[in-house]
């Protein structure tokens, strides 16, 4: 047995009241590894981004989840992001009248302290900030505003990467972070990424489109469909989606439950 | 729109009818004898409309009727006040700089106060000293804007007002630094009234910042019974502040009537945070072309404290835009209450009106009123309202834990910004800090309530 994985889904069944979306995922992700999951619309991958950051609107029926060797379902939202698990939203909410500073230093502190670290002050913090946002090449004044208030499509995704980078977690999640990015927007972003991966670090990316993996390149692609994984391959999988389209696999596998 | 009810229960008004006379005597020779006509004109409005009742469409959410139960015992005399200056840190704005005027118990103590010398013919003072040196100046405007015809408080003010603050900024001329009027209540005494009264005079292209405080020292069923008159020149840019912050249980009404001439910049907040019922009639006049009105205010209330704002804003002419923010943050089992009105006249073409009022309930007992009105006689105007209760945004709060920040955390960085959307539009400087400070430190007095504990 090699390494402990990061993260370990065991037969995840979930769904909301009586609607199922999960029909029993299996995916082992280990440290340097970055996987993707794509598949067409409803075949339940921004349920699988939200369950594993512990959005509380879904109902787990089965199977499960360990992080680091401990019960990811267990946790509370906040206790996953300070253990290192962070998700890039695919809509991030505007939060008017929080301010970007001090909402990301009592986020990155919150992380530190329960890594028994010591709190980074205000220009500390500072510091570590702006070098972090060259990375994603935001203007600074985006710290002085409200959480992604006003922002656009483009700064908001953006904005989650800072994020990210700022909080350097264990495992990142990324769900559909290149839609609605031009290409421009879609580089500086994937550089964001690349630039943050490590050997004891994953990533999962959650993309509908292949244009994403030119830039983040994954070892490992998932087909997600009517919940299920329906096929992994490597990077090659994802041009192959490309040209083909969903259709050949799901005919292959087509058991409906 | 206007009192149909005129039934007023006589007993209840009886007793501020006999004090009159007594008042009457007391100040012969003391006040100009020309302010007779409006005193009196004030007491028998009062009678005449009496105290209003949930019956009156604009009192519908807010029972004064405490008020009217209260013995009534005006203080017409200073105070003898064991109060040092070192006493007054204690209070918000005590570290702002420029013109402090300090009231105990209504009545002006120039001891407690600070009075820089102004220059350039700009005049600040009490009401009282303003009234015996300005008699003229002071006359032209004093209750001309406050309207009584709807507003029994306001006439009980006209006719025992006896001190407040006094300003008047002349043509082209400006204040640098925040001009405070603090309004401190000591008294013990059950049903002890004062009725501040202040005028602020700002004549074309003259510039000003004015805060109005009103704190209490004891905690007593005490009633403040303010107006506040506004009267500013074309060009005039004002920007006023009125924090309220009196005990649990005082009673507090306020009335400010602010009349804007052309193209005046003009906005006024109202923070309020004490009191065990508290109402701000606002009525803002707009009669000049190319004004811009801000009225902005939150108010944050916990235990069994009722806050209310009724506003008229009044577009008389066209080309004008008002905007009304008010944001309730409401614990325990506390009531806000909101009336929004906005007059859209004949000739008030082109008018942009605004509106919105926004509470959050922090409580299962908590409730809020929110009434907003439009009542538009001219055919190209853009007006809009909004008025929202509720609770904290689940997303919102998800998304702030899902960075690690916790669950009791992010529930109070919410309420805050909650706060903050209204401070965040003062635009003097080290005024907005303090209030910032002044908000966060109420609502970690809330916290175990805001916190669902």
């Amino acid at each position: 047995m090699s390494q402990q994985p990061i993260l370990a889904i065991q037969n995840l069944h979930a769904g909301v009241e009586e609607k199922k979306i999960l029909k029993g995922i299996n995916l082992v992700i280990r440290p340097g590894e970055v996987h993707a999951i794509m598949g067409p619309n409803g075949s339940g991958k921004s349920t699988l981004a939200a369950i594993l950051a512990g959005r509380d609107a879904y109902d787990v029926t089965a199977g499960e989840v360990i992080y680091e060797g401990k019960d990811l379902l267990e946790m509370d939202p906040e206790i996953r992001a300070r253990e290192g698990v962070f998700l890039a939203f695919q809509y991030p909410v505007e939060i008017p009248g929080v301010n970007s500073t001090y909402f990301l230093r009592a986020a990155l502190n919150e992380c530190r302290k329960h890594k028994s670290q010591p709190e980074l002050d205000a220009m500390e913090f500072l510091t570590l900030v702006k070098e972090k946002m060259k990375l994603l090449e935001l203007k600074e004044d985006l710290l002085k505003r409200a959480v992604n208030g006003g922002f656009s499509g483009g700064e908001k995704k953006r904005n989650e990467i800072f994020q990210m980078a700022v909080l350097e977690p264990k495992l990142a999640i990324l769900d559909e972070t290149d839609s609605g990015l031009d290409i421009d927007a879609l580089k500086i972003v994937a550089n964001g990424v690349n630039k943050l991966k490590s050997p004891t670090n994953a990533a999962l990316v959650i993309t509908h489109y292949q244009r994403l993996l030119d830039y983040i390149v994954p070892d490992f692609v998932h087909v997600l469909w009517d919940g299920h994984i329906v096929k992994t391959g490597g990077k090659e999988l994802a041009l192959e989606l490309e040209e083909k389209g969903y259709d050949w696999l799901i005919k292959h596998d087509a058991v409906k439950a | 729109m206007t009192a149909t009810e005129p039934t007023p229960a006589t007993t209840q008004t009886d007793p501020y009818l006999k004090a009159f006379v007594r008042f009457e005597q007391a100040s012969a020779g003391a006040q100009p004898s020309r302010l007779f006509p409006l005193r009196k004109a004030g007491l028998s409005r009062f009678a005449e409309l009496g105290f209003p009742t949930l019956k009156l469409e604009d009192w519908r959410f807010t029972n004064v009727a405490p008020i009217a139960k209260l013995p009534f015992k005006p203080v017409f005399e200073a105070t003898a006040s064991s109060l040092t200056p070192a006493a007054l840190a204690q209070f918000a704005f005590a570290k702002l700089p420029g013109t402090r005027l300090v009231f105990v118990n209504g009545i002006y103590c120039a001891e407690l106060s600070t009075t820089p010398s102004h220059t350039n013919g700009i005049k600040v003072s009490s009401l009282a000293t303003a009234l015996a040196n300005d008699s003229a100046l002071v006359e032209k405007h004093l209750g001309r804007y406050v309207r009584t015809e709807d507003n029994a408080f306001a006439a009980l003010n006209n006719a025992y007002f006896q001190d407040g603050g006094f300003v008047f900024v002349p043509a082209g001329t400006a204040i640098d630094e925040p001009v405070q009027f603090l309004f401190i209540n000591t008294s013990k005494e059950a049903g002890a009234t004062t009725h501040p009264r202040n005028l602020i005079i700002a004549e074309r292209g003259a510039k000003l910042t004015v805060i109005e405080s009103y704190v209490s020292l004891a905690s007593a069923p005490t009633f403040t019974n303010a107006v506040t008159e506004f009267a500013l020149g074309d060009n005039a840019v004002v920007e006023h502040c009125k924090f309220q912050d009196e005990s649990p249980e005082a009673y507090h009404i306020a009335a400010l009537h602010s009349h804007l001439g052309r193209a005046v910049n003009f906005s006024s907040h109202s923070i309020a945070t004490g009191a065990k019922l508290s109402r701000n009639n606002i009525r803002t006049t707009l009669d000049g072309e190319g004004i811009e009105a801000v009225l902005n205010g939150v108010y944050i209330t916990n235990g069994d404290q009722l806050a209310d704002h009724h506003m008229v804003v009044d577009h008389a002419k066209p080309n004008c835009a008002s905007h009304e923010y008010f944001n309730g943050i409401l614990a325990g089992k506390s009531k806000g209450v909101f009336h929004g009105r906005i007059l859209v006249r004949p000739d008030a073409q082109k008018t942009d009106a605004k509106q919105t009022n926004k509470n959050l309930l922090l409580s299962d007992d908590a409730t809020a009123d929110t009434k907003p009105q439009l009542e538009i006689y001219a055919d190209d105007v853009k007006c809009t309202h909004g008025a929202t209760i509720g609770q904290l945004n689940d997303e919102s709060i998800y998304y702030l834990r899902s960075r690690g920040i916790g669950l009791e955390n992010a529930r109070r960085m919410l309420i805050h910004a909650f706060a903050g959307e209204i401070i965040d539009r003062v635009k003097h400087d080290a005024l907005r800090e303090e209030l910032d400070a002044l908000v966060w430190d109420r609502l970690e007095q809330h916290e175990a309530v805001a916190v669902g504990k």
